[in-house]
């Protein structure tokens, strides 16, 4: 089984007619995604790999009965998309687009508070369950049906861990890349409820890095709430305090909170096993099958 | 994107906030003709993105022209935290009784602004708020109604503040507000506001820091940003749009996305060796960021080896591997041993492209790392 997406989501691709849209609606389509329409103003009555484009997300939705979006509109314009994906009430937005202004995203979340989608990113590689459907660019050779559940705050690392995984023929129930940005729609609670939840998901591997409390905070989540068993990696332990390495998040104030060290102990208290290497990540997941 | 304060206070002032007398000099002849033209005491004041300008002696006070003259002497041209200084405010020294914290700035794990007020201005105020976290008072604000005059009121009675000035300093807030979201800015922040002996509010200091993101809605703000750069490294990571961190270490690390990349320094450090740098690529790249990626690490005389770990997502490895063939073809010796580690998307297009009599491969991440580690301890 799997959370949040499957053979049965029903999906509109927004910015389908740029270049990153259309590539990985092919790549999604050839996965097996079901890509019913896209949506791009201007565009309405145009096809992109066969899927019928249309000019808002409300016609999209009417149309084709679209149940899910993936975002893939630029920066300037990826706040407002999202805010038009919420106003049709789909079940799921992934909003992938990397470099939206924060305030933008403040107002997107408040706004998401109001209504019952779940939004997922931006700045993410987006969601799969292998062997049925991805919406975003993870690449879906690596990814293989088991029983693991995955959530990381970084698309490569995610890989990465996959592949450790994978190479010794541990698959996944669904893995989730849930950004690095300062403000997002879901985060790690929201994954490792999911996850708790299905009864398919024996294990779960939680990917984090230096900056911010929302390792720490999940730490506290999974003492209270969590009986599947869950393996950790925290990224960043040699990242100097005051540089910024890359993510927004990935910052270290040098003030005890925020640090690989400080993340690492929330999880070691709430039984939660750190690896040292990817590697090492894999062979605690597999101590717990 | 961080403004100087000379910069953030112009900004602050064209929107009401009252701000000292003030002007940028780049000589000592400049300082001493700001300093006469405002009237003494000033202040000498450094402009670097660095914070802590005063204890490091980047801030001086001076009450004729001789201090002017030994202050500018001092500042123009030291090195302040690995920052020349170029340029220094002179500003009119405010007679104050009081020091206030006024100061916007997104809460991340509400996801929403903040505003806040503190009597306990003019010191480090992130001391203040992890030592007494009650001294300073907090307003979350809606971000899609903006913040009401109550709520800037209730933040400054909150906090303490004396009632003569409270009206004033709500104000100040209010405009701060303002700003922060017309400019799209991640910070906000008066540290001073400065209460004079008869209850006026001066910003005696002033932090505007932008969102890079949102660069693009505020052309006149990107005008404004100064490049300033630790060494000729930084500065050419600058250029060439990495995300790049130098570190003292001899291990060069080239990789894709963030998250990959600070696992590639951690097991480095790991397997017994120590990085030189902190290199993404980002998604998406072409063969010519991977040229330059490797021109800037082999730059770097400490590095004495280079590991490239790329996991292709939306990164293609064929193109990764064009970028490396070009980059190592061009030289007529490749100064350091690269070991390269191609996975994800395009890998095998990649692995048969690249020039093998010019790289070591490794088929896993932690096979290219330990490779890697021990190119560094034979180099030396």
């Amino acid at each position: 089984m799997s959370i949040l997406v499957d053979d049965d989501t029903r999906v509109v691709v927004q910015g389908i007619t740029g270049g990153e849209g259309s590539f990985h609606t092919e790549q999604m389509m050839e996965y097996g995604t079901n890509v019913v329409a896209g949506a791009v103003p201007g565009k309405g009555g145009q096809e992109v790999k066969g899927v019928p484009v249309y000019d808002t997300v409300h016609e999209a939705v009417d149309e084709e009965d679209a149940d899910a979006s993936v975002v893939f509109v630029p920066p300037a314009f990826a706040g407002d998309a999202v805010f038009e994906a919420l106003d049709t009430d789909l079940d799921f937005v992934v909003a992938i687009t990397e470099g939206v202004p924060t305030q933008d995203m403040s107002k997107v979340y408040k706004r998401l508070s109001e209504t019952d989608t779940r939004l997922l990113g931006p700045n993410c590689p987006g969601i799969i369950t292998p062997g049925e459907a991805k919406l975003g660019i993870l690449p879906g050779n690596i990814f293989e049906a088991g029983n693991v559940g995955l959530v990381s705050r970084s698309g490569t690392l995610t890989y990465q861990v996959v592949d450790n995984l994978t190479q010794r023929g541990i698959g996944q129930t669904t893995a989730i890349g849930i950004g690095g940005d300062p403000i997002i729609g879901t985060d790690f609670i929201d994954a490792l409820s999911l996850f708790e939840d299905d009864p398919d998901t024996d294990a779960v591997v939680m990917c984090g890095e230096i900056g911010g409390e929302d390792e720490e905070d999940a730490a506290a989540f999974i003492a209270e709430n969590m009986d599947t068993p869950v393996a950790g990696f925290i990224a960043g332990r040699t990242a100097p305090p005051g540089k910024r390495m890359g993510h927004a998040g990935a910052i270290v104030s040098g003030s005890g909170t925020g640090t690989a060290e400080s993340k690492i102990n929330a999880l070691n208290d709430a039984g939660v096993p750190v690896g040292d290497t990817p590697e090492e990540v894999a062979d605690n997941i597999e101590d717990f099958l | 994107m961080r403004l100087h304060e000379y910069q953030a206070k112009e900004v602050f002032s064209d929107a009401g906030i009252p701000t000292p007398d003030s002007a940028l000099a780049e000589s000592v002849d400049e300082v001493v003709e700001a300093a006469e033209g405002i009237g003494y005491p000033v202040a000498v004041k450094a402009q670097v993105h660095v914070g802590g300008r005063g204890k490091a002696g980047g801030i001086k006070l001076a009450e004729d022209r001789d201090e002017a003259e030994e202050a500018a002497e001092s500042i123009i041209g030291m090195d302040l935290k690995g920052y020349t200084v170029e340029k220094v405010l002179v500003e009119g020294a405010v007679d104050f009784v009081n020091e206030l914290y006024v100061g916007v700035t997104m809460d991340r794990g509400e996801g929403k602004p903040v505003a806040m007020v503190s009597t306990k201005g003019g010191v480090d105020i992130e001391a203040v708020a992890e030592e007494t976290p009650d001294a300073i008072a907090r307003e979350h604000i809606d971000p899609a109604f903006g913040m009401h005059p109550y709520q800037a009121r209730k933040a400054v009675y909150d906090a303490g503040v004396d009632s003569d000035i409270a009206m004033d300093v709500a104000s100040v807030l209010t405009t701060l507000y303002d700003l922060w979201e017309n400019k799209d800015a991640s910070d906000a922040e008066i540290n001073p506001l400065m209460v004079t002996s008869d209850d006026e509010i001066v910003a005696a200091d002033a932090v505007l820091n932008i969102d890079g993101d949102a660069l693009f809605r505020h052309p006149d703000l990107a005008e404004m940003e100064e490049d300033s750069y630790e060494d000729d490294l930084e500065q050419m990571a600058g250029e060439y749009g990495f995300d790049y961190v130098r570190l003292d270490g001899n291990v060069g690390i080239i990789g894709n996305g963030a998250g990959l990349v600070m696992t590639t320094l951690d097991l480095v450090d790991y397997y017994g060796g120590t990085p030189a740098n902190f290199l993404d690529i980002g998604g998406g790249a072409k063969a010519e960021r991977v040229t330059n990626a490797l021109d800037m690490v082999f730059s770097d005389e400490n590095v004495d080896s280079v590991v490239f770990n790329i996991f292709g997502g939306i990164t293609r490895g064929d193109e990764v591997a064009k970028g490396i063939n070009e980059a190592l073809e061009s030289l007529d010796e490749i100064p350091k041993p690269v070991v390269v580690r191609l996975a994800g998307t395009n890998a095998e297009e990649g692995m048969e492209i690249l020039n093998t009599d010019l790289v070591q491969v490794e088929a896993t991440l932690e096979d290219a790392v330990q490779r890697a580690v021990e190119n560094a301890e034979e180099e030396q």
